[in-house]
Parts: structure tokens; sequence; C-alpha cells
């Protein structure tokens, strides 16, 4: 299952373990053969500065374009005579010899960023990516000064046909990490290169509006983009609007993997849990229910394990595929729509919280539910649009309201001049509040096919699970395949994140090849924790592991911890859905999916 | 084999046969069996040498001397005096009318010397659309040597002995190229024609692929054979709609007759060609970009290493050479390296196709051997300068060249020459410039060219050609300082630099040199010449780190 | 047919080889005459179609019946396209530059039916043919 990866990079680049000797700003060193200019360097604490390379081994997204430029340095040969060549891609031979702090290498790096400056609309103070923009941060590190080539800039419209995705062209630096993510991992070959020379940027094909495109939304190309060319569509100020609405009754809900990474934006250790300080900053924001979807997620194991028990038990389709992830939706839709039947038909959390919000909850305070507006926040971009789908929005009721992401929670934070890091912890409101350790790990791939199969564990075989970690669903692998026995049944289990690994288990179905009874699938590498919407983890691949550990230990630290047993879910069927897949239930928590063209 | 040492070659064409030259051929083999040279030397009866007012004409071979008006009684003194005693017979070499020097070889004779057609050899005289016309003169009879009587290392041999370099415009001895891409282990391999020609005013390949196509199959059969190439790709601008329906027409007719297909000559080796189409775009000439769209995805150069030759076409070894490059290699294969390389200077052998345009009197495709001048090209082939105005400048290597001023024009040009004095070949533009053209407008003119045919993959190309282009402009609409040629000198050495493949690395030159030759240009078109705001002279290419240190 | 050898090609080339020599040399027996009209893009775009069918419709003209007129490629004198070679057996061949389809009844005429070569017409060929 090697992935087509970026051309001038060979898997076996490590293999060959000859050692040998190079030299760099006079220092010698042993280094192995094929490394690069820039690895070796980064061995002897000489940084070289980058911009569009990325090397991130996890998530298979080799962007090696050497189109940037900005990582000159000298390659002295043998005559003595020098030429500029870039770091990222140059391979260390033996007796090679670098200057990397010569005036002519510094200035060609300088050079480069102040060519890209006068090409950009230099707006950093508005700009969404301030203080988080790599070209910006190259600008200090290289110390430019002024910028000698104005000219003329690309002068595009912004892109705002999505809800969830907003292209600025003219931030476009070209460094073409969005296209690697979208066509090499996500295999979802959107964004390509447009145009020719000066006016060369990124977008779909013939420049179309992205709405118009097979765009999933998974952001996975904001998540590399370094400017702000690529961004989620800014919905806080709504947020604020309906806050400050008196008649309207505001309820938030956060995904179970904002607890992980928020703390991030205000300069905590990745994978500090601020469930609690999370809660206290919503509360004091004004909203009149903080609310989590993890109940929404214990409601989904309850439909979904059922619908698999159903789907085993009367030899429907099988496998059974989740679908907690809209982007996944999407893909499937556009890539593989004569398949759609075989995902589960359950709306997913944020939607089903949505629902039961303005049902259940709104009959149980007596409020109307025109009144209320439901916020999820979430580590995502595509649920902005999943909360835009016709079906979802039926008589302009709308399950939930407004989406935004945990970047847009941190920018309101602070907004809102809270003092995150000194809040105090707060507990989530009840009902809707009420949660159990088996939805808290939704957040990390892997985790809902283990809260599925704690609940159908105990449904099947009426025991009761005593160790309720499955370690074999677990991982960093982006393609997984393992085995759970139940009682008499060995259950075959997929677990695939990234769509480009999707791509390969939705073929095998395609082919009738497919071994499995049940599929996890989701559109971003690692799961929800490296969502689209998430901080930006800016290459460091040790950021997604530490949110994933914490989603483990949130798990560890709950009481209840399989969803069927969380008490208020218990309550809400007994007291308004009946039972899980039955009628009710279907009509409420149920969806469907369309099949969508290929552009 | 003949152990044949030496050819006489007698002129059997109707002009000379009247002038006895059939009698002439007698006496020499009867003298030559007389002297006991029967072995080493033979008397052919040749075609025309079309110089019957001359005649009977007899040239020896390999020696490469022309005799003239010789007559039956003449053949005595050619057998005693150069084939047993290896002197030229000096009364019967041809005189000039001019300076009544006596020339001894071919090449050097007026009527003769400046052009000689190997890569258009065929180009003007046979049908292209009629493969037996393209057999009659000896073609695919490289292909049936190579691959009857050569092994493949020796087909790789005799192209690297020959010394033919890429005439597309790196110069790349193809021979070494074969030997790579040989060299490397991989089922699959592939060798491609690259037929995207888009040098402004270059049109040599579309001559070849349009007067001579099946020179270019040949050659890539033989080139398929010799690195283990099965599959041959032609990538060819969509704009040459002639020479694509040529190319096909021969393809179908070579397929008819078995030389392309399975088992060719009825050996092991099966070889056939595809046609890939490119849409025009100038950077699809640099072979990682060509090979990226015949691939179907956007044209655009990639990093090297890996070179085609290890990791190409969909990632199988690929040798990539240009249309004329080919079709230099039948003759190559048919009469070996040695004559091939006889031709030419030391490092740079056999001949080049320019096309002349520009300020001169016969625009054209010429082709000359290497070494040949700029002031023959220009004056004696092309005519001179139009309309009688003074030589300004040429400018050679098209939009990646440079300038070329009076006082170079008797170097002799090859590859190495060309860069010493500031240009290069590139794939064989010439343009001629006289006393009216402003060149700085002439240096704006081909960044714009470039420019537009950046493909905008990397920052120093992108916004960096663009960038000299509107200072450039800026200096022609009389509105820079000083600075701006500080600046507009800087930024060229970044861009030649820093960008990433050769179109954008040579974008500069034209600025480059046209600054080095043509200052006083630069400076009449700033208004106050203001010295404190610039250096206010150009300091030449070999204080470039100097430029970086003044950034 | 497919060839199979060598000897086989050469074969071939020596069927063929008759109409090459007149070009080269207009040196071969028997009274086949031919016209090469240069039709490459330059030359057709200069007029060279024009040119060709021009004398296709004086050879139908004159009845002649021993005159081949072959579409070749360029020889490069872009300065004076169209080009037009005349072939006679036995004489040496001719190349006249900037032959629109005015020229044509002329060259047809002097060159072709009286054998006097239209002289302010002639290009020298100043190349050698490896």
């Amino acid at each position: 299952m090697a992935k087509d990866i970026g051309k001038g990079e060979t898997q076996e680049k490590y293999e060959s373990k000859k050692m040998i000797n190079i030299e760099i700003n006079h220092e010698e060193l042993t280094v192995t053969e094929g490394i690069t200019v820039l690895e070796a360097s980064q061995k002897i604490g000489v940084k070289i500065p980058t911009l569009c390379h990325l090397d991130l081994e996890d998530l298979q997204l080799y962007n090696k374009t050497a189109s940037c430029r900005v990582c000159m340095v000298e390659l002295i040969d043998k005559n003595n005579n020098s030429r500029l060549v870039p770091a990222c891609v140059t391979k260390a031979y033996d007796g090679m010899v670098i200057r990397t702090d010569t005036i002519k290498a510094i200035t060609a790096r300088r050079m480069a960023v102040e060519l890209l400056l006068s090409n950009h609309p230099n707006e950093c103070f508005t700009c969404p990516k301030n203080l988080e923009c790599e070209l910006q941060a190259l600008a200090e590190e290289l110390n430019v000064r002024e910028i000698r080539w104005e000219g003329e800039r690309m002068d595009y419209p912004k892109d705002l046909s999505s809800d969830a995705i907003v292209k600025d062209s003219n931030k476009c630096i070209y460094c073409r990490r969005c296209e690697t993510a979208c066509n090499e991992v996500q295999t979802c070959g959107i964004l390509s290169g447009i145009g020719r020379g000066f006016d060369s940027f990124v977008g779909p094909a013939f420049n179309i509006p992205m709405v118009e495109s097979s765009c999933t939304y998974c952001g996975q190309c904001v998540q590399v983009c370094p400017t702000a060319a690529l961004t989620e569509m800014f919905h806080t100020d709504k947020v604020w609007k309906a806050i400050d609405d008196p008649d309207k009754h505001v309820i938030v809900q956060t995904a179970p993997a904002i607890r992980v990474a928020l703390g991030e934006l205000f300069g905590m250790e990745a994978g500090t849990i601020v469930t609690g300080k999370m809660v206290t900053a919503l509360k004091r924001m004004g909203f009149d229910g903080v609310f989590d979807t993890d109940f929404g997620a214990d409601l989904t194991i309850m439909e979904e394990a059922s619908e698999l028990i159903y789907r085993l038990e009367n030899n429907k389709t099988l496998p059974i595929l989740t679908n907690c992830c809209p982007a996944w939706v999407k893909f499937i839709e556009h890539q593989f729509p004569e398949l759609i039947h075989v995902p589960s038909t359950c709306k997913s959390p944020h939607i089903m919280f949505g629902t039961i919000a303005k049902t259940y909850y709104a009959e149980k305070n007596n409020i109307d539910p025109d009144n209320i507006v439901v916020v999820s926040i979430m580590p995502c971009i595509a649920k902005k649009a999943e909360a835009k789908r016709p079906e979802l929005t039926k008589d302009e009721r709308n399950n939930v309201d407004i989406v935004i992401t945990t970047r847009e929670l941190g920018a309101m934070i602070k907004e809102a001049g809270i003092n995150f890091k000194s809040l105090p912890d707060s507990e989530f409101d009840r009902p809707l509040g009420e949660t159990t350790g088996a939805s808290v790990i939704f957040g990390t791939a892997g985790g809902v096919i283990e809260a599925a199969v704690r609940t159908a564990y105990e449904w099947i075989t009426g025991d009761e699970l005593e160790n309720v970690e499955f370690e074999q669903l677990r991982g960093m692998d982006g393609l997984r395949k393992a085995t759970v026995q139940i009682g008499e049944k060995e259950l075959r289990i997929g677990i695939a994140s990234g769509l480009g690994n999707a791509r390969i288990i939705l073929e095998e179905i395609r082919e009738g090849k497919s071994e499995y009874d049940a599929i996890e699938i989701m559109a971003c590498p690692g799961g929800c924790i490296g969502g689209g919407g998430q901080p930006y983890h800016h290459g460091n691949r040790e950021i997604i592991r530490k949110r994933k550990d914490a989603i483990y230990e949130e798990d560890r630290n709950k009481k209840i911890r399989k969803c069927h047993e969380n008490p208020e879910i218990i309550k809400l069927y007994k007291e308004f859905l009946g039972k899980p897949f039955g009628d009710k239930a279907h009509k409420l928590l149920h969806t469907h999916f369309e099949a969508r063209e290929r552009i | 084999m003949s152990k044949t040492r030496t050819n006489i070659m007698v002129c059997g064409g109707t002009g000379c046969l009247a002038s006895d030259s059939e009698k002439v051929a007698k006496n020499l083999e009867l003298i030559i069996k007389a002297r006991g040279y029967e072995e080493e030397a033979k008397v052919i009866q040749t075609g025309c040498f079309g110089f019957c007012e001359q005649g009977p004409i007899v040239k020896i071979e390999p020696d490469n001397v022309f005799y003239v008006r010789v007559g039956p009684k003449d053949a005595k003194d050619i057998v005693d005096e150069h084939i047993v005693k290896g002197r030229k017979v000096e009364r019967l070499l041809y005189k000039e009318p001019h300076h009544n020097k006596k020339i001894g070889k071919q090449e050097d004779m007026e009527f003769y010397k400046k052009q000689l057609r190997i890569a258009l050899r065929n180009c003007g005289l046979i049908n292209p659309e009629d493969i037996y016309e393209y057999i009659a003169l000896g073609g695919y009879e490289a292909l049936g040597k190579a691959l009857t009587q050569m092994s493949r290392d020796e087909v790789v041999k005799e192209v690297k002995e020959s010394g033919l370099r890429g005439r597309g415009g790196g110069g790349f001895p193809t021979g070494v190229k074969w030997e790579i891409t040989k060299s490397q282990e991989s089922e699959v391999k592939f060798i491609i024609c690259n037929a995207d020609e888009g040098d402004p005013g270059a049109f040599m390949d579309r001559s070849i692929l349009e007067g001579d196509p099946h020179s270019v199959i040949e050659a890539m059969a033989i080139g398929g054979y010799a690195i283990g190439a099965d599959k041959g790709i032609v990538y060819i601008r969509a704009e040459y709609p002639l020479a694509i329906s040529r190319l096909k027409t021969a393809i179908k007719q070579s397929r008819e007759l078995g030389l392309l297909g399975k088992n060719i000559f009825d050996s092991d080796f099966s070889f056939d060609i595809d046609i890939k189409f490119g849409a025009g775009a100038f950077v699809c000439g640099e072979e990682t970009a060509l090979i990226n769209s015949c691939e179907g995805k956007r044209g655009e150069p990639d990093f090297k290493p890996p070179f085609p030759a290890q990791e190409g076409y969909w990632g199988h070894p690929t040798n990539v050479n240009n249309v004329e490059t080919f079709a230099n290699i039948p003759p190559i294969i048919t009469k070996g390296s040695e004559w091939f390389s006889s031709i030419g200077t030391e490092k740079s052998k056999g001949t080049k196709v320019f096309a002349l345009a520009g300020k001169i009197n016969n625009v054209g495709l010429v082709e000359v051997p290497m070494g040949t001048t700029l002031r023959e090209i220009i004056f004696d082939i092309g005519g001179g300068i139009q309309g009688g105005k003074k030589f300004k400048a040429v400018q050679t290597g098209g939009p990646s060249g440079g300038v070329i001023t009076e006082e170079y024009l008797d170097t002799p040009i090859d590859y190495d020459s060309l860069l010493s004095i500031g240009s290069m070949m590139g794939s064989g533009g010439m343009i001629v410039m006289d006393e009216t053209d402003n060149m700085v407008n002439i240096a704006k003119f081909y960044l714009e060219f470039t420019m537009d045919e950046a493909c905008g993959k990397c920052a120093a190309g992108r916004i960096g050609t663009k960038r000299l282009y509107e200072i450039l402009n800026k200096i022609t609409s009389g509105k820079a300082t000083m600075a701006d040629l500080d600046a507009l000198k800087q930024l060229s050495y970044m861009v030649k630099g820093s960008s990433l493949c050769g179109l954008c690395q040579t974008a500069p030159n034209p600025i480059i040199s046209t600054m080095k030759h043509f200052w006083d240009e630069y400076l009449a078109f700033i208004k106050d010449v203001d010295h404190s705001q610039g250096e206010g002279e150009y300091d030449g290419a070999k204080n470039k780190d100097n430029l970086m240190l003044k950034a | 047919m497919k060839v199979k050898s060598l000897d086989e090609l050469k074969k071939i080339r020596e069927e063929s080889l008759e109409k090459v020599n007149l070009r080269e040399k207009g040196d071969v027996k028997g009274d086949k005459v031919e016209i090469l009209v240069g039709m490459s893009t330059c030359g057709i775009s200069s007029g060279a179609r024009e040119t060709l069918t021009e004398f296709i419709e004086e050879i139908d003209k004159s009845k002649i019946n021993n005159i081949k007129v072959v579409p070749v490629g360029c020889i490069g004198y872009c300065h004076s396209e169209p080009t037009v070679q005349v072939n006679i057996p036995g004489q040496k061949p001719i190349l006249y530059g900037n032959v629109k389809k005015d020229k044509v009844h002329e060259i047809f005429e002097k060159h072709l039916q009286n054998g006097e070569v239209v002289e302010n017409m002639v290009l020298d060929i100043d190349f050698e043919r490896a």
C-alpha cells in the first residue's frame, strides 16, 4: 500500500547505510549517504530556513517541490566553483562542501523571501494567519527590512463560495503543500496549479468555485498552508450576535478533540487536557448551555451498534462504515457514488446533538426550538459545510446553526479578554453534558469503532466487558486491520484515517474483495485530533501524538466508559426516543446520502 | 571486411563523364594495380559533386582532398604522389578565384565550405511521405547495421566516440546519456524525442520532422536498441500540424515495412513509437517538465537529480534527446564515429543547424560544421545585414543566450566558446541586430518572453522574471534611476543563481550580456545620471559575488 | 511486406535509387523529369501549395506525361520561399527561389518545355549533404 510518494523522494532513502563525510560551514561530519543537506545541517545545529518543504512521514506527506528557494546554500565543488543549491532536496555525497553562512547564500535566501513578499498583500495586521504565518516568520528570521522589487501583484477575488474554506489566491506563494495534501494524501484531486508564470496559483481545475468542486472540506490543505491562502470561513461574529440576542437560547457543544488541543492556542503544551477551563470559558462567554458533543457520540453508538447488529443478524450489507466524518461522507458521495448504501445511515454526533437539542431538550425546557441556536465547536472545517446540507436544514430548522473551529474558539476567548490559562475548571451542563469515556475517544482514529465494539460486545454476548481498552484498534498508522472476538463471532475491523487510505478500503469493497465487517473511516490523518480546524501543527507531528495520548487519558479518567451506560442517554430513549434503531430514532437520528458528480 | 584504406572517388556525373572522367578512373585503377596498392586504395565512381564546371573531379577519402580538372594523364601523379607518398598534388588543387590560394579540402572551398548538412541531409531532397525515397538514400541501413552487426554496447560506444552532444541546447554528450540510461537496471525503459521546439525564431526541428521524419524514427529505434527501450515517444507541440501528420505517415510506413514493431530485422528487438502532444509551453522543452507533461501532469520541471535517465517517464529510466540530435544518429552509425568526429572542433563535433533571423539578408536555416565563425555564418552564408546597415550584435541561444558583439565575430563557435563569450548554443536560434536596434529593448523583448513562458513553479523564476521585466520597462519608459540599474543587476544574478530549472536560470542572460556590452544604452535611458544613487558602471560578471555582497 | 534483413533493405534501396539520383546529380538515364516543391510549413505559408497546384495544372494543359511533381521538405531558404527544384536527366538540378504561383508558367515554358534555365530566379545551392 505504498502511496505515490513525491518525486525526488525514494522509499529506500535510508536503506543504504553507507556513511560519508561532508563539510558544512567548515565543520566536518559523517552522515548517512542519501541524507539531504537540510537534514545534515540540523545535526550540527545549523538552521536552514524552509517554506515549501514538508516531510511528514506519519502523514505520508512529502512536499519536495524545491520551489520556494528560501533554503539555498552554497555548494562548493572541487575546482572551488560555487553555486547555489536548495538544501531541502540536494543530497549529500562523499566529500561535499557546503556553506550556508556566506553572504551569497544569505542574500539569496533573503531575496527569495523579498520576492515572495513583493507579490503578497502584506496585510499582516488583519490577516487570519497573523502570527501563525510561516512567510511572516521567515521575513523576521531572514532579516528582511525592505522590499526592493515592488511591482504588480496578483489580484484575484477571494473564493467565498463554500461555507467552509476560503481561498485567497493573492496570498498563495505556490508552495504546493495543499496540492500534495489534496492529491497525494487525500487523493481528492481538487487543488492543482493553475495559470502560468507570475499568474500561477493553486485552485480547483479551471478555477471553478470551491463549492462546485468535489472538495470534501477536510481542511488538510488549510492545515498545511503556510500563509492565509487557504483558511476556514470565519463564523465567530455570528456566534457573538446570537449570544447578544436576548430572544435566543444559545447552547454550545464541543467535540471530543477540542479539549486536548485548545490549550495550544494559549501557549500550553500540546496534549494538555483543558476540558474544565474550556467549559468555564464558554460559560463566561455567555452561552445559555454548555454541552458536550460526546453526548451525541454516545447516542451515535446506540444507533450505530444497533445498526451493526441488525446488519449482522439479518445478513444485510457488510461491511458497515462509520459516517461520523462529513468530509469522508462527501468523499464517498463524489468518488464512490455507487457505494453510498454502504455507510451507516446515522447522522454525525454533533448533528444528532442538534436534533435532540431542538426536540427533546426544547420540549423538556419548554423553549421554542426556533429560538434555540446550536453552536458546534469542531476540530473540523467540513462540519461547517455539513451543517448546511439541505437534508439537515429541513424546513429551515437547522440541526446545528453555527459551526466554528477550535482556532475560532481560541480567537473568541482571546477577544473576550479571558485569561484562559488561569481559568478554574467547570463541569458541562446537564443533561446534554453527561458523557462517557467511549465518546471521548471519538476524537482519535479508531475511537469510534472501539466505542461501538464496547457496546456491541455487551449487547451481543450479554456479558460484561471487563477490559474496555482494545489496544489492537489503536495506533498511528493510517490503515489498520484488527479482529475482535465477540462471543462466537470474530468481528473483522478496518480503520482508515486519511482519505487516501479510505480510497484503498473503498476500492476493495467495490471489487468485492473487502474482508471487513465494520470499518471506521476518518478523513483526517490521525482522526479528528489532526482535523483541519485544529491549531496549526506547522508540520510537527509530535503534536498529533500528544493529542492522541491525551484523548485516551481522558477516557481512562471517566467513570463510565461505555456509551450505552450513559444514564442520560438511557433516560433519553426511555422518555423520548423509544428503542434504539426504532421508528422515532430512525426518523430523527438517521439521514441519507446523495450520489454526486466527480469534478 | 575490406582492408581498403583510401577511397578515390571519381565523379561519374554526366558533366564529368563528358569531360573524360571515365578514362581518369580507368587509368587510376591501372596505375594502382601496377603499384600493388589495389588492396589499399579503391577507385569508386560517384555521383555528381555538383561542381561540374571544374570537372572532372577526383576526391580522395578519408583525406578529404579535392582535385579539379583532372585529366587521364594526371592519374599517375595522383597515385604516385598522393596514394604512395601521401603528398598532395598541388597543381590539381582547386584555386579560389579571389585570392588564388589553393585549397585542398572540400569544405574549405568557397562553393562548398560554409555549409555541411548532416541533420538536414535529406530535407528538400526526398518526399517525406515516401519511405522508399528515404531508403533510397541509405535510410534504415543504420538501424539494420545496429541490429544485425552491432551489440548494444557497440552502438553506445559509436555514439559516444562520435562526440555528438545534445542539440537541444544543453550540449550534454549524447553517448554518455545513452550509456547512463543503458546502465540502469530496469525492465521498462523509454526513449523520448523532444520535439517541443520553442525558442523564438528556431524551427530546425520542425524542418527535420517535416522534411525527413524517418531519420528521427530510425534514430529513436537505434537509441531504443542501445539503451534497452522498446517504447519511444515523440513529444511534439500541437502547433506543428504538418510535422505531426508527416510523422504519423512515416511511423505508419515504417510499421508496414517492419522497421517498427516486433522483431525488427528479424532480431530480438521490438520497438514502437507513440506521439504525445504538447500545448506549446516553452518550459516543456526542459526534460523533466516534458516528462511531466507526457504523464498528463502540469508541464513544470522537477529538481534533478534524479535525472530522467534514472527516474523518468512514470519512474522508469528515460532517455530524452532532441530532434536534431536524433537526426545525426543514422549517419554516425553508417559512416562511423571517426567520420563524424573529424568534423567540428575539439570538444564539439559535427555540425549545428542555425535559424538565421532578424536583420539579416538570407533569413533561413543553415547547417555548418562546429567551429565555423559567426562572421562566416552572418556575412558569407547569411548575406550580411539588411539594407547595408551596420552589424551591431547577434543573439544566440534564444532567450537563454546573450548578445555577441562585433569583436567576437571571429570566434569559431561551439558549445564552449559560446559560453565563454557570455552566450550559449541553445537550440540554434540566431537573431541578428543592426545599428538601429536598442539593446535595452532587445533585453526587454527576451524577458517578456521568458516571463510569459516561465512555468511559475519556483519563486525566483515566477516573480523574479516578472520584476526583471518591470524594471526594464521602467528603464525604457525613462522613469528609472541609477538605483534601478543596481537592482536590475542584482536581481539578474539572483534569478540566475536561485531558479529551479534552466529556463529561468538563463533568463537573465540577455540582461547580463547587454549590460556588459551596451551599458551606455542603459545609461542613456536614465534621466539624471546621479552616481550617488548607483554605481554608474557595469562591473561585469566576474564580480558577481560582490554583487551579492552589496545586497 | 516486412524487411527482414539488411540485404532486403539494400534491395529496396537499389530499386528506389533511380529517382533520388536524379535529384542529387541529374545522373540517371531515361526521360523522367521531376519538379520538387518545398512543402514545409514555411513554404506552404509562402504559397507553395498554390505553386504546386499550378505546376500540376500546367502539366495537365501541356499534356506532357514524363513530369512528376514531388512535395519535399524545406531546404531552409526562408528568404526565398517557395522553392522549386527542377531535375532533368543528364542535367545539373536547378533550384529556383521565390516561385510564387505567377512565376510557374515562365519556368514551365522556358525550362521544362524549352530547356532554357530561368537565370534570374536561380538560387545557388550553397551546401553539401553528408
